[in-house]
């Protein structure tokens, strides 16, 4: 009923200042209580109804229905994947840099050795039963070779499917 | 008969007696989460009630012990999940505090915002349970949709709608997105209007007002007493609020008013709360129109050691005083980490709120108390 | 029958009934007219929850800004049925220390309560199964069965939530049962006679002629607080104390599952619809038409069937307990009983004394 003008008085800056309730009980006689709590009341029918009778209120989504349709912001958190060039080579240098600064041990890069001796990346293994999407190994790489992937659907019937490798020998497209 | 654990109150005689006790949670519709309370009833009358923690114990201080400071402030958004931003902060102001980490001004601003679109999405929350909890299903809906896009703006800011691990010592891990502004301004005509329809439907409403008007007063005395703080504090009458009183961050550049109640009882408490996501639409609002440009953090370091020494910092959560106090012993890694959680101290003072009223009250004293139980047991 | 002679008296006998009777020799089709009513009944009965159900849920879902069950038939249209077979299939538990016979006995009581009830509404002109001249004495007895299976459900589930919404249940359910009737009482006295066909038949005429207008300003305060008190009577929200979620997690159901559990809420569905359906027999004008008082669109109003006007009003009815379960906070137990008996009970009084008043100055037109 006054809530605009506790709001106007609030607005004004100043000393924190005693707030008046911003409707009582409806004081004085039996019937006059009655009456009010009982306008009270059908004043909040008046609010839902209005939610009734408008679909345009509706908010929910329906979810698989608009998979096509639903996209997740560039920053999104999810399922840690590896950026490949259009040659799907990526840009890994194994320095295990992630692997440090994952706080679960979620990330374990095994290195191995080309021919010419230079170490490169073995196996990248993510472990997504672990990981808590804090995205501070994609914070700290160096070569921006690890990012935050957009797929939000990761259930899985098996643990061991939570287990991924990002980079294998096995996975490696053959350009 | 022997009594239960806890319960001190006067013993039951050799049985002769209409008393029970009942078991309210782990798993209970309105306990929110797994906080356990065992009543001792008479009939639907509450005698007393013990309240039992750690079902959702995960040790994170002692966690904390092992990870390095940045590590740390993933682990804080586990505590209180609906002020996430505002644990984070508190971690990173103790970093800034012992490193003498300076935070641009877009940083600063940036923080303040955050911190109050936070407060705003677990006042809706608590709005929408509160309703739940007194058996209007339909508020918890109407809470949720408002709260919508403000998850939506974190989602956009950060990539996560809960778990946000966002500040970093010397500002936070992303700038702003360019859409951040227009979005905040949506929100805040939106949460007045919201707020608006909030009054009508629950403030106004005599059921409401009967339900929680005279239920569960916590007088100022004992609020202080206790440790309170929040809008549990505020309800009974103290003025005291982190941002006013201790001011970190901004928060001493921008207008804004502490709502206070004055008898301390569940509509008090509901009326603070309500107050409070109008001022924070003020501070937002006061903050889109300031709103400088630059950069959003400082150097980034590669790895933050703290010097020996232990340092306190705190900040108002939705919930009220959260405050981390760090033992540093020269490492990378903390040798202590310690929380003081807000809902902690809130909690205790259940078990003298409740007594002599009706289960039903019980139910809307937890609600208003606004516990988060990951945050009581850590 | 001669309270009202200027007022058309419909024959009790329907087109089906007297069809019966010409094939059949007397003593075999008053039988097979018996049986033929319990049966429509029984589809009634069991199709109602179903409609009920499904159209709880979509309005409760528009009034949350949501859209409800989409997925089961068209608009989720199919939903109840996909409900009702899961709960069929469901294991029925029985927690230790359970009084067993009381345990599976309580579920089936509410629902033969709601179902007697049936027996009496007038549905149409020719629609009743009987027509008591006690009527409305029979369903204020028939009603009260439902409490039983309640209390018993809370009692003999050996669990203290149970016991708590049980005894919830016994104290607010016999407290509104004297508000309702009080209510019932005072139609009665308007109308001159107990029988559910007789009140509908007395208010025959446009649609000033029901109790809620004829009954200056007050009707309409009595259909007002009728609504109330059979919410209450019905343990729909704001008055679900006895199931109160947040604070006894089910109430008298927390024990109960699979298709004992649907019993329950079968029941409470039919007994919504009976409360609904006797608003509308006393105060709303049962299955007349509301006619207008102009020529042309009375009769095209009259064209249509009795029972679809029945149907119509009782599902409006219908909707405003949703719409009164979708907006309210819960009462506490205590402020029920001060409600019931501080608010309404003398209320109740005054309206029957004013009507006294009415029908002793001759005031109201019979």
């Amino acid at each position: 009923m006054n809530t605009t003008s506790s709001r106007q008085n609030s607005m004004t800056p100043g000393s924190p200042q005693k707030q008046t309730p911003a409707s009582s009980l409806p004081s004085g006689s039996y019937f006059k209580r009655i009456v009010s709590g009982f306008i009270s009341l059908l004043r909040g029918m008046g609010l839902t109804v209005t939610y009734l009778t408008d679909p345009r209120t509706v908010v929910t989504q329906q979810y698989p229905e608009n998979r096509a349709t639903l996209l997740m912001t560039p920053r999104f958190r999810a399922c840690l994947t590896m950026v490949r060039d259009e040659t799907g080579a990526h840009c890994c240098t194994a320095c295990g840099l992630c692997e440090k600064a994952c706080p679960n041990g979620t990330i374990s890069v095994l290195t191995m050795k080309d021919l010419s001796g230079r170490k490169m990346l073995g196996k990248y293994v993510y472990r997504l039963l672990q990981c808590t999407f804090c995205n501070l190994c994609v914070e700290t790489c160096p070569f921006g070779a690890i990012v935050m992937g957009q797929n939000y659907e990761l259930a899985a019937y098996d643990r061991d499917a939570l287990v991924l490798t990002l980079h294998s020998e096995e996975d490696e497209p053959h350009a | 008969m022997e009594l239960p654990a806890g319960f001190t109150y006067r013993p039951i005689q050799n049985g002769a007696t209409d008393e029970y006790f009942l078991n309210m949670g782990p798993q209970h519709p309105s306990t929110h989460g797994v906080l356990r309370l065992v009543l001792r009833l008479d009939g639907e009358n509450i005698i007393e009630i013990v309240p039992h923690l750690g079902y959702v114990h995960r040790g994170i201080e002692k966690m904390g012990e092992n990870q390095t400071y940045l590590q740390n402030i993933h682990l804080t958004d586990r505590l209180d999940y609906l002020s996430a931003y505002s644990n984070n902060l508190a971690l990173c102001l103790a970093i800034e505090e012992a490193l003498e980490i300076g935070v641009p001004e877009r940083g600063e601003y940036l923080r303040v915002m955050i911190c109050e679109l936070q407060r705003i999405q677990s006042h809706l929350l608590w709005w929408g349970v509160l309703g739940m909890d007194m058996g209007a299903v339909t508020s918890f809906l109407y809470g949720f949709k408002e709260r919508e896009p403000i998850t939506d703006i974190f989602e956009e800011l950060c990539g996560a709608r809960l778990t946000m691990n966002f500040f970093r010592p010397g500002g936070s891990a992303f700038d702003a997105p360019e859409t951040f502004l227009p979005r905040v301004r949506e929100v805040i005509s939106s949460i007045r209007k919201a707020v608006d329809e909030f009054h009508t439907l629950l403030t106004h409403n005599v059921i409401f007002q009967e339900r929680t008007k005279g239920i569960g007063v916590l007088s100022r005395e004992k609020a202080l007493a206790y440790g309170c703080s929040g809008a549990v504090l505020r309800g009974s009458g103290v003025d005291y609020d982190v941002r006013k009183n201790q001011p970190y961050s901004l928060y001493d550049q921008f207008d804004f008013s502490v709502p206070t109640g004055t008898t301390g009882d569940c509509f008090d408490r509901y009326l603070v709360r309500l107050e409070e996501m109008l001022q924070a639409t003020n501070i937002l609002e006061q903050a889109v129109r300031r709103f400088p440009g630059g950069p959003h953090r400082s150097k980034v370091k590669a790895q933050y050691k703290l010097p020996a020494g232990s340092y306190w910092s705190q900040v108002e959560s939705a919930r009220g005083l959260f405050g981390v106090y760090v033992v540093a012993d020269g490492s990378a890694k903390p040798y202590r980490i310690k929380y003081r959680s807000p809902s902690f101290s809130n909690l205790q003072v259940l078990s003298e709120l409740v007594i002599g009223h009706k289960i039903a009250d019980l139910v809307a004293i937890i609600a208003t108390l606004d516990l988060v139980i990951p945050d009581i047991d850590r | 029958m001669s309270v009202f002679p200027d007022k058309v008296l419909y024959p009790p006998n329907n087109p089906i009934g007297d069809l019966v009777r010409t094939l059949v020799p007397a003593p075999f089709s008053d039988v097979l007219n018996g049986g033929l009513a319990i049966f429509s009944l029984l589809a009634l009965a069991s199709l109602t929850p179903v409609v009920l159900i499904w159209l709880e849920r979509k309005v409760a879902a528009h009034f949350q800004a949501r859209l409800g069950p989409m997925r089961v038939g068209w608009h989720g249209t199919l939903q109840p049925v996909a409900d009702g077979i899961k709960l069929m299939f469901k294991e029925i538990l029985k927690p230790e220390g359970a009084d067993t016979f009381l345990f599976f006995l309580a579920p089936i009581l509410p629902a033969t309560a709601s179902f007697l009830v049936l027996t009496v509404l007038p549905f149409d002109h020719h629609l009743q199964v009987t027509d008591l001249n006690a009527g409305v004495l029979f369903v204020i007895a028939a009603s009260g069965l439902s409490i039983f299976g309640v209390l018993l459900a809370g009692w003999s589930s050996n669990n203290k939530y149970s016991l708590l919404g049980g005894i919830r249940a016994g104290a607010q359910m016999i407290s509104f049962e004297i508000s309702l009737a009080l209510l019932m009482l005072l139609i009665v006295l308007l109308s001159g006679t107990a029988s559910l066909r007789g009140i509908v038949l007395a208010q025959q005429g446009t649609i000033l002629d029901w109790w809620i207008f004829k009954f200056p300003l007050f009707g309409l305060v009595a259909f007002i607080l009728f609504l109330i008190s059979s919410t209450a009577e019905l343990n729909r929200g704001p008055f679900d104390i006895v199931e109160a979620e947040s604070e006894l997690t089910g109430g008298f159901t927390t024990e109960y599952s699979g298709i004992s559990f649907a019993m329950f809420f079968f029941a409470e569905f039919v007994n919504m619809f009976v409360a609904a359906a006797l608003a509308t027999t006393l105060f709303l004008g049962g299955f007349l038409a509301p006619q207008m008082g102009w020529g042309m669109l009375d009769r095209l109003l009259d064209a249509v069937p009795g029972f679809v006007w029945f149907f119509a009003k009782t599902y409006g009815v219908i909707f405003i307990y949703m719409w009164f379960r979708w907006t309210f906070p819960r009462l506490r137990v205590d402020q029920l009983m001060v409600f019931e008996w501080k608010v309404l009970l003398p209320m109740h009084l005054f309206l029957l004394a004013v009507a006294g008043f009415f029908i002793t100055m001759e005031w109201i037109p019979l």
